[in-house]
């Protein structure tokens, strides 16, 4: 995931080439970035032809009976919460890795209404598999953070149980976790788990726009729609895979690939909570009722850097960035809240407190994160015990308890138990 | 006891598996009304249905990728890959998925799932439909990686790997689905993903696995009629490795023949090579030899003879090992 920014070759000196490439309207190669590649993301700010929105940037709310959503003052507060929490939580994450807490951070910053909608719209018994973003929706599963940061304090994999909070362990290889949700999603139709107003049950893949340009992403679409497979796509389209805009890799709309496998897809403005909510419930429900797959392209903007590690300003313009502010997921809810008095200052204050302690109780949780113990590594590589590796673990264990030994009698230098 | 080819031997295990376990589900391009490009899943289709044989489409990385989430799930699929050399495409999802999503989750999934691999040459097919791609998932952990070489091997070791909780590389010799052997299938019992002893001797041990197996035994038999004793040794298990009874042998006899049909170099033929010098040094009175594949591409089928370990190839090491005596 760590990436760096690399460098195009530059390929123009065949006129063909080039003319192609302008014909296309695509971006061509070139060692630096062109106006219209940093252009990009602002084009996708002004033009997102046929999305679907319930609250607008001014926080004004347009009911719709497409995809009805009973929005009471309860719920928006609730969501409200849910994205400043998260939002805070990806600040401080950022913040832990400034300092050195953390390896790499993945921030979701502008993504928190993309999450917390697909989140919220989940049931207990759905099944989700993120990528490596979805710190929101594993918000909404009730993962604690610092079960994530644990990741990128490469203390394992991510420290909460996959099988009981039914959200996957973060997938790094860009793509794979599509097909793994399909094939959950075609266990969960062979189980006859469909059809039940309340046990019944869908599964939720996540990916990126990258994604979308690779094979496990279009192998898993077509088994989807082979097998009837109870799966929504979510795909979370901000615009940007590291430095790779969508417009290099998409000449239509994302959403309507779908179409191209046979079933619906649709596009949500991802930074409207309540749209993404009410969308990603209706699909679910498609899914559970057996008329799934669906396809939902979460249409939202990546606000901060990809990772950690990677330097935004190399491939997209600070006016992009600015444009996108204007749509920001939690002001058009606060808008909306104060708009109808549906909060008041005490609400605010009272959910920026609640977002403060969590992310300090975040922080003392990460830095106090112990160390694994080395003989970690060989545990659950094999479901039942495999020679070679109980040997090597045999070895190494006792390999340690050598400097165990020396420990007591010279203070613990490692190398003075050498022998 | 039934006599049945090797094709029939893996066919009644999954029929016997199936019909033990409805968890147990077979996945593929073209195993259900067709029975697969070799048969092997012949008539389970009509038997079990399309829920439990799927048709899938033609795309390795999405059978695989599947198969891990119904596995997630408490299935037992049982995947085939059609040929060797198409098992590429879902490389990634064997690397990144199958063998870790255990170890990833600490536990929290096993992935009970058995891939299917018609491996080897030696049946003059085109380009692709020839490869010995075993090392590549040895090198894997969290995989097991597995090679009958006779009809009774592949019947158990077929319904051990299919009740295994981990999941198994299985390889199957192509040029031997149709030879013949007795099949005990009432009982089922035991370890045998263990190297087993084919052939007692004393001058020499040769050790190899799959399609393999029978050159070694017939090179046995050659070396029988000018008075010099093979051990024969067939691995079975790739990984791990049952290498005790390997080094065992090769305490009395001195000399280490190794012989695989995959390129020799960063293989199978290598590690064992290197696993012996490591516990059986002064046991040793020759280097290890090993007879191995080509280290080139898989030739075109007019010249895979030549590729092939051959018997006088595997006479000719044996020869070159007893020289240092
Ligand atoms: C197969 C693969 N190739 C490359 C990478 C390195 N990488 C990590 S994230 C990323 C971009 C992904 O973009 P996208 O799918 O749009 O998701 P986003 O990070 O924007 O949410 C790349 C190239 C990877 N993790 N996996």
């Amino acid at each position: 995931m760590p990436s760096q920014p690399s460098t195009h070759t530059t390929d123009t000196d065949s006129t063909a080439t080039a003319s192609a490439a302008a014909a296309r309207g695509a971006a061509g190669t070139s060692s630096l970035p062109q106006p219209h590649e940093v252009m990009a993301g602002l084009r996708a700010t002004v033009s997102a032809p046929g999305i679907f929105s319930l609250l607008s940037p001014e926080g004004e709310y347009t009911p719709s009976d497409r995809f009805p959503l009973d929005v009471t003052p309860d719920l928006v507060r609730d969501l409200y919460r849910d994205m400043v929490l998260v939002r805070r939580v990806d600040r401080e994450g950022n913040a832990l890795q400034r300092q050195g807490q953390l390896g790499l951070w993945a921030p979701l910053l502008g993504q928190e209404a993309a999450q917390i909608g697909a989140g919220r719209a989940m049931r207990p018994q759905d099944m989700a598999f993120p990528s490596y973003r979805e710190h929101g929706v594993a918000h909404c599963r009730g993962i604690p953070p610092v079960e994530i940061a644990s990741i990128f304090r490469g203390i394992d994999f991510g420290s909460w149980n996959p099988r009981e909070k039914r959200f996957n362990s973060y997938a790094i290889v860009i793509g794979n976790q599509v097909i793994n949700a399909v094939g959950w999603a075609m266990g969960q139709r062979l189980d006859g788990a469909m059809g039940d107003e309340d046990t019944a049950e869908a599964t939720i893949a996540f990916f990126g726009d990258g994604a979308t340009s690779q094979g496990d992403v279009h192998e898993g679409m077509v088994f989807a729609a082979a097998f009837n497979a109870p799966v929504v796509f979510y795909c979370q389209n901000n615009q940007w895979a590291i430095s790779e805009s969508i417009h290099r890799v998409a000449r239509m709309p994302l959403y309507e690939r779908a179409a191209g496998y046979g079933f619906p897809g649709i596009r949500v403005d991802g930074n409207d909570v309540l749209a993404c909510l009410a969308v990603t419930a209706w699909a679910l429900d498609e899914c559970r009722s057996g008329n799934g797959p669906v396809m939902i392209e979460a249409f939202t903007y990546r606000m901060d850097a990809h990772t950690t590690s990677d330097d935004p300003s190399r491939y997209r313009m600070a006016d992009e960035t600015q444009a996108w502010k204007l749509l920001d997921p939690i002001e058009r809810v606060k808008a909306y809240l104060a708009r109808n008095g549906l909060a008041d200052a005490a609400f605010f204050e009272a959910v920026a407190a609640e977002s403060d302690a969590l992310a300090a109780d975040f922080r003392t949780r990460v830095v106090n994160l112990p160390a694994p113990s080395p003989s970690v590594m060989f545990d659950h590589v094999y479901a039942t015990p495999h020679p070679q590796v109980e040997a090597q673990r045999a070895a190494f264990e006792e390999y340690l308890a050598g400097f165990a030994d020396t420990d007591a009698t010279t203070g613990g230098d490692r190398t003075g138990g050498r022998h | 006891m039934a006599t049945m080819t090797l094709a029939k031997a893996l066919n009644t295990a999954l029929r016997d598996e199936m019909a033990a376990d409805r968890k147990v589900l077979v996945m593929g391009e073209d195993v259900g009304r067709l029975g697969g490009v070799f048969r092997i899943t012949d008539g389970l289709y009509k038997d079990f249905g399309e829920d439990r044989v799927i048709d899938t489409p033609l795309a390795e990385s999405g059978i695989v990728g599947t198969a891990v989430g119904l596995a997630m799930r408490g299935y037992r699929p049982v995947v085939e890959i059609q040929f060797d050399g198409f098992v590429f495409p879902a490389f990634d999802q064997i690397i990144s998925q199958v063998a870790k999503m255990g170890f990833r989750s600490g536990g929290a999934w096993t992935v009970p799932l058995v891939i299917r691999i018609p491996f080897g040459g030696g049946i003059g097919a085109v380009e692709h439909h020839s490869e010995s791609p075993e090392s590549f998932f040895c090198h894997i952990a969290g995989l097991r990686v597995v090679s009958c070489s006779n009809a009774s091997d592949g019947y158990h070791m077929l319904r051990q790997a299919i009740s295994s909780d981990d999941p198994v590389v299985f390889l199957e010799p192509k040029r031997r689905y149709w030879e013949k052997a007795e099949v005990e299938t009432a009982n089922h019992q035991g370890d045998w993903f263990t190297s087993r002893v084919r052939r007692e001797g004393s001058d020499c041990t040769v050790v190899t696995y799959g399609p393999s197996v029978s050159i070694a035994l017939a090179a046995a038999e050659a070396a029988a009629a000018e008075g010099r004793s093979l051990e024969v040794i067939d691995l079975r298990a790739l990984s791990p490795l049952d290498l005790a009874p390997v080094v065992e042998s090769v305490r009395r006899t001195g000399h280490l023949v190794v012989v695989s049909e995959a390129p020799r170099e960063s293989s199978i033929t290598s590690d064992i090579a290197a696993r012996v010098t490591e516990e059986a040094f002064y046991s040793l009175q020759a280097p290890v030899l090993r007879v191995a594949g080509l280290d080139v591409p898989y030739p075109p089928s007019k010249l895979e003879d030549e590729f092939l370990p051959t018997l006088d190839r595997v006479l000719d090491a044996v020869d070159r090992s007893l020289e240092y005596r």
